[in-house]
């Protein structure tokens, strides 16, 4: 679909306006969207704009390809759906679409933990953020996976510490075998 | 209670009592609750909107808080009478909008009110009269426990109470409060605040809610954050900023009586002039009026006037209300006719 402004772009944000029953459909690439963020932010408000910033999601995820297939099993909303509403379907598609909507949250929240209340009978305190483990057990491979999910998470402390942890066990893993290669050279030069 | 008996009454939140009334209209505080697994109300079918409605009425029927409300299922509504309601602050704009399967709950001091089946299964708000977040956030907490007891909420440790919108995910809720700025408007320094407010990730409003612009000065400052805080921690950030702009008003209002205080006179007594004595006005010649009228009211300029009349007004001179009271359909200049009526038996009794 292309911008209802310029005729030229692919429309990527979509908003809905109701005035007096009638319900009236607008389409806009990033571009135009942009020159007219200040009026429609007044006009439609943060909610309607979601639907634009769900492809910020998207990106992050890194998985262009599969979103459109996605759908919640539950319910039947596919990502696309949600793209489009910038609604979920119930509240089962926070599973299906967890991968998107972790980075999503941060973004609008500046947060991706609940720290309020539960009802009465369940945990008072949501458990602490999980922070990613790193036991000398951990293998190269359990952190680049953990390393991924803080991305994901945009716990970028966590990442650096996960990448600097990644890069020391590699080198240890190479170390052997160079401290080997350089006893032979000096066997060999005797 | 019957919804006729509305009309005649005014608003708990309407009365012009409680801390910092001269400045702040109203406090309210909303919670947005789901259903596990019943699709949200835009994607599911009937049933579903219809099984949400009969969990909801039976568990607002058996808590104390919700007991004697007025249950109305919308469909059986026509569009004065939804307009109306919302006029009132008891709904929004989108319920009365599309109101297939949904239903309004208000208790009979108006003070509660609880959308069913709007954006979310739930939207319970408490408005109180004045500067009283904490005395709302209360009264909602204690609503919000024993409906937890009732119903399945849709709720995760690690994300809170799950909504259709994103971006009301976490704790579901948002408190704002209702301020009337004149002279912070007056003087010029309204742009400053609300970009300061901006910057605090707090969300701007007009009379209406979402989508409504600024008039008569009226202003609704929300918080726009509801994930990674605690709901108390909300409170507080939004009664620290409310403080702070309290304070700026009052000295605006100061500078204004010291160095422009005929100015500010002739334009409270004009404005309360017209208004007694006008047979065709506007709304929005009326909210720019009844505002000034107010500012002269705290400012003890008028004083043969109750403040709480002043702020009935607002809501009595709206469209909707000017119909109900009429009993019949209005045209706009019809209205306008009315209006001035209303307002001339009222502000002369």
């Amino acid at each position: 679909m292309l911008c209802n402004l310029c005729n030229k772009n692919q429309a990527t944000v979509h908003l809905t306006e109701i005035v007096d029953d009638q319900m009236s459909e607008l389409h806009l690439c990033d571009e135009c969207a942009r020159k007219k963020s200040m009026q429609m932010e007044q006009q439609f408000g943060l909610s309607d704009l979601l639907a634009g910033l769900v492809d910020y999601g998207k990106q992050l995820g890194g998985a262009e390809k599969d979103s459109p297939a996605m759908q919640c099993a539950n319910c039947g909303l596919t990502y696309e759906d949600f793209r489009k509403i910038g609604r979920l379907g119930c509240s089962e598609c926070y599973t299906s679409f967890a991968k998107y909507l972790g980075p999503l949250l941060k973004r609008i929240h500046g947060a991706s933990m609940h720290t309020g209340k539960m009802p009465p009978g369940q945990a008072p305190e949501a458990p602490r953020p999980q922070k990613a483990k790193i036991t000398k057990e951990s293998t190269i491979d359990e952190l680049k996976s953990s390393l991924q999910q803080a991305i994901e998470h945009e716990e970028f402390e966590d990442a650096a510490r996960l990448r600097d942890k990644i890069k020391e066990l590699e080198q240890k893993a190479k170390e052997p075998e160079s401290n080997k290669q350089t006893e032979k050279k000096r066997k060999t030069k005797q | 209670m019957r919804f006729e008996d509305l009309l005649g009454q005014t608003s708990g939140w309407l009365k012009g009592i409680g801390p910092n009334s001269d400045i702040v209209i109203s406090s309210r505080v909303r919670l947005a609750r789901n259903f596990t697994k019943i699709p949200f109300p835009h994607w599911g079918k009937k049933q579903d909107a219809e099984q949400v409605l009969v969990m909801a009425e039976n568990a607002f029927k058996n808590t104390e808080l919700l007991r004697d409300g007025l249950f109305l299922r919308l469909d059986d509504f026509d569009n004065v009478d939804k307009q109306f309601l919302v006029e009132r602050h008891l709904m929004s704009t989108e319920h009365a909008t599309r109101s297939n399967q949904k239903a309004l709950l208000v208790t009979p001091d108006e003070n509660i009110a609880i959308m069913v089946n709007e954006e979310d299964h739930l939207r319970m708000q408490v408005m109180e009269s004045g500067f009283d977040l904490d005395g709302t956030w209360n009264i909602m907490n204690m609503i919000d426990n024993r409906l937890a007891e009732l119903l399945p909420y849709a709720v995760r440790r690690d994300l809170g109470y799950l909504t259709a919108c994103p971006t009301n995910t976490g704790t579901g809720m948002r408190g704002s409060v209702m301020l009337h700025l004149p002279a912070l408007v007056m003087t010029r320094q309204i742009n400053r605040v609300l970009e300061a407010i901006a910057k605090l990730s707090f969300t701007t409003r007009g009379l209406y809610g979402e989508g409504t612009q600024a008039s008569g000065n009226f202003f609704q400052i929300s918080n726009q954050v509801s994930l990674g805080q605690k709901e108390e921690e909300i409170i507080g950030n939004i009664k620290g900023v409310i403080k702070q702009i309290i304070e700026h008003e009052e000295k605006a209002r100061e500078s204004l009586l010291a160095e422009h205080k005929e100015l500010l006179e002739d334009r409270v007594w004009r404005s309360y002039g017209t208004l007694k004595n006008a047979h065709i006005i506007s709304s929005n010649e009326t909210v720019e009026l009844l505002s000034m009228l107010r500012l002269g009211n705290d400012l003890a300029i008028v004083r043969d006037i109750e403040r709480g009349l002043i702020n009935e007004l607002f809501i009595l001179t709206q469209p909707a209300h000017l119909q109900k009271l009429e009993n019949k359909k209005l045209s706009a200049n019809e209205r306008d006719v009315k209006r001035a009526q209303i307002i001339r038996e009222r502000i002369t009794k």
